[in-house]
This record gives C-alpha cells, structure tokens and sequence, in this order.
C-alpha cells in the first residue's frame, strides 16, 4: 500500500496530465453536431456578452456596407412573400376550424425575425457564428438562417438565453440537401474546408447540362430552409471520373467574412413534422422487431 | 506589479488577441492558421509549480476552445505545453548554476538561440497536436503536414515580433531579496 502511495506522488503531474486530456479528449470526441451541452449554453451567455460589446465598435465600420445590404431585402417584405404561405382548401377548414390562418385564408408556415452577427469566423475548419437572440425570442434549434442579402448562411444549432450558436456554411461537418434552379434536380452539398469561396455540390447526374452561373436553390426536402431560397452560384463545373456524377463548386451568396444582420426563420410545422418522423421510424422498427 | 496580477491580465490579453483579432481577421492563405496565446504559458515564471502549469494550462484552452465553440481541442494542445514546458527549459538551463537568473524564460534570460529553440519545440508540439486532432476528423496528410509547417513558422514569427515589441523588463535575481 506504501509503495503505491509513493508511485502516484512521485508521478503525480504524469497523472495529473493524463486526467487532464482524457477530460480534454472526452469533450473534443463527445461533441457531436447536435452538441447539447448544457456548458456550451451557459458559456454561450458568457462569450456572448463580451462578443455584444466588441461588436458594438467593430459594427461601427460596416455600417455603410450593411445598411445597403438590410434595406434591400427588409424582414417585413421577407415576411409578405408568397411561398410563406400555404392556401388552405375551403373545404378543409371547415372540418379543422381550429387551424389559425388569417383573413386571407392562408396558412402561415415560415416566420423570419431578424438578428444581429456578434462574432463570427470564416478561418477555421468548423465556423459558427454568435447571434444576439435566443430561446426568450423564440429562437430555437435547427431553424434556418439567411443573410441579409438573402443568401442561405446555416443553422442554428445550440440556443442559449438570449444568445445562440449557428453553424455556417463553411463548416466540414455541414450537409445538406440543395437543388439547380434550371432542372430541380437535388444533390448535397458540403464544405472540403479549404477554399472560403467554393462549397462542393455533388449528386448530379452527368447526363444533365450544367453550366457556370447557374443558380442552386434550397432543396424541397429540408424541415430547417423554406424551399426554392438563395444559396449560391456555379462556379466550376468538375467532371469525376470514377462515377457518374459532376463535381460542381459553388459560390455562396452570403459574404461569410462580412455578417452582420441576417435573418432567422422558424417553421411553423416544424415539431409536428420531426414528431411524425421519428414516430414514424419508432412504429416501423417495433413491428419488424415484433415478426 | 506582482506576477499574480501580471499574469493575470496577460492571459486576458492573450485571450482577446487571439478571439478577436487572430481568429477574425482574414488569414493570408488557407494553410497558415495563426496561433500566438500558447505564448501565455511560455512566458510564465520559472518557479512556477508543475502542477499548477497543468491547470492554467488547461484553463487557457479551455477558455478559448469556449470562444471559438471547439471544447477540448485547444484544452488539450494547451496541457501538452504546460506539461512538456519543464523537460524543454531544462535542457537548456545553465548546468554550473542553480538555475536561471531571470524570472521568466525570455530571449535576456536564456540568451536568444536558446529561447528561439525553446519556442519552436513548443509552438511545434502545439500547433502539431492541435491540427492533428482536428485532422482526424478529416482532411489529408499532406495538407496536414504542410499546415503544421507553416502554422509553426507564423507563431514563432508573431513571437519573435512581441519579444521586440514588448521587451520585458525583468530584474535581475539577486541573493539580497
């Protein structure tokens, strides 16, 4: 017993330093893009506030550049817009009165409320950015952001108080389903962490005709982005030759390096459709599991 | 000043400069990512206990990994330095005295050769161990290589530039005091 009291004080840094990067390690492995870590949300308060006060100077010197951008897309005419809507069919509500839907008859399904950027970074291999709302403004996980100029920039994906996270475009860990303008075709698309000013898109078949400039749209199958939005343009079309598909680079609408106000948009179904999907899976595993 | 409180405005010194200026400015190439706040743990007196180099070790990454929302990766390049920061010093402490006659490892204390030798192994470990963690979630080696090179020659550029720009002051240690 002595002897091992004398081996772990004559070693006792070494294990001090072991513990320390098991712990270091076991926060880098078990971070996941979902991280919900109650820590992340409280330290979330606490960077945001010295990120609010840095960017009330820094904010300073775009205020030119910004305001151009803001008054040309403004969140009331966002909030006009058509395909916010879904038309209810007349005979259907009357069966579901309760459904609320304003006097023209028209269901709301995205909502958009407005943030301001705290801090952002476009230099690393995971970029989020900070936002200066949160759960007390309605904000939650998993819903859309866009740009000022309304440009597709990312999601939100941990919510704190009054600030929350959102993971950009440029971040290696970001997927998600685009489509092409001209065809509606859909593919993915992700971010190699590299090149800032290129996102890859793949999942075209060669058989289509793609061409530089052409425009990629939000797909139709996501429960985070309204449909048919703004995510970039063509820049490079690549031919891989191992398979059948394009390797198509992409320019982001969204000038990530110089955020400052951009759009956050809720989707009214969004609990009921995730519920639905995931009771889904729960009904269909139980039964194969059952035979 | 004390060295409690010199250090205690060093770390938030070193903490804003590489949140908000570092990691915010545009960098020059998609290879070099540049990384200066290890220099906080570097520059940290002699004296200092193993054990306590470990915690303000680990408490400096983690307050940057919180900033920049990677928990554990800088933590963890972090405690590595602090650990490995006495092994290095020792190689170069002078061997007919009981040690250094500074404070603080510096290019006066150490003479610059030795203190240029000193930064490199230890930018070196830390910028390899942090991008190898961040490489084993993607990315080529080569690249990863190449990265590590460059970050390294960066820091030890931005290091040389604040051992000129900011030269300590530090007294001489005598027997008196």
């Amino acid at each position: 017993m002595r002897n091992v009291f004398l081996f772990i004080r004559q070693f006792s840094v070494f294990i001090a330093f072991l513990i320390l990067q098991i712990i270091c390690l076991y926060l880098l492995f078990t971070y996941n893009r979902f991280h919900r870590t109650k820590g992340l949300g409280v330290a979330g308060e606490v960077t945001g506030y010295f990120n609010k006060n840095y960017n009330n100077v820094q904010g300073f010197f775009h205020l030119r550049e910004e305001n151009r951008r803001v008054h040309k897309m403004n969140d009331s005419l966002m909030n006009l817009l058509k395909n916010n809507f879904v038309k209810i069919d007349s005979l259907d509500s009357l069966v579901r009165e309760t459904v609320p839907f304003d006097t023209t008859g028209r269901q709301r399904i995205y909502k958009w409320r407005s943030a301001q950027v705290l801090y952002t970074t476009v230099n690393n291999d995971k970029n989020y950015l900070q936002i200066n709302k949160g759960s007390n403004d309605a904000i939650g996980d998993d819903m859309g952001v866009f740009s000022s100029n309304g440009g597709l920039v990312g999601k939100v994906v941990n919510t704190g108080k009054n600030f929350s996270e959102v993971m950009t475009l440029l971040n290696v860990m970001n997927k998600l389903s685009v489509q092409v303008q001209k065809t509606g075709r859909a593919g993915m698309l992700s971010w190699d962490g590299t090149n800032t000013t290129e996102l890859d898109m793949t999942g075209i078949p060669r058989t289509d005709t793609i061409r530089k400039g052409d425009t990629i749209l939000t797909g139709n199958y996501s429960l985070s982005y309204p449909p048919g939005k703004w995510v970039g343009t063509v820049t490079r079309v690549l031919k891989d030759e191992s398979s059948n598909f394009y390797l198509l680079k992409i320019k982001p609408a969204a000038n990530f390096g110089s955020l400052q106000q951009v759009f956050v948009v809720e989707n009214m179904n969004f609990i009921e459709q995730k519920k639905l999907n995931e009771e889904t899976i729960k009904k269909v595993e139980r039964k194969t599991d059952r035979k | 000043m004390s060295d409690l409180v010199k250090n205690i405005l060093r770390f938030f010194i070193f903490v804003f400069i590489q949140v908000y200026i570092l990691d915010v400015m545009p960098h020059l190439h998609e290879l070099i990512t540049p990384y200066l706040y290890f220099l906080f743990i570097l520059w940290l007196p002699f004296y200092i206990k193993r054990g306590w180099l470990l915690v303000l070790g680990f408490v400096l990454g983690l307050t940057i990994d919180y900033f920049l929302m990677t928990p554990g990766l800088h933590a963890a390049a972090c405690v590595l330095v602090a650990y490995l920061r006495p092994f290095v010093i020792n190689l170069f402490a002078p061997k007919d005295a009981s040690g250094f006659n500074y404070k603080e490892p510096s290019p006066k204390a150490m003479g610059w050769s030795a203190y240029s030798l000193y930064a490199i192994i230890l930018s070196f470990l830390h910028n390899g161990y942090l991008l190898f963690l961040e490489w084993l979630s993607f990315g080529s080696f080569i690249v990863f290589l190449m990265k590590v090179i460059s970050s390294t020659a960066i820091s030890m550029f931005m290091i040389y530039i604040a051992e000129l720009l900011f030269p300590r002051k530090l007294r001489y240690k005598t027997n008196v005091a």
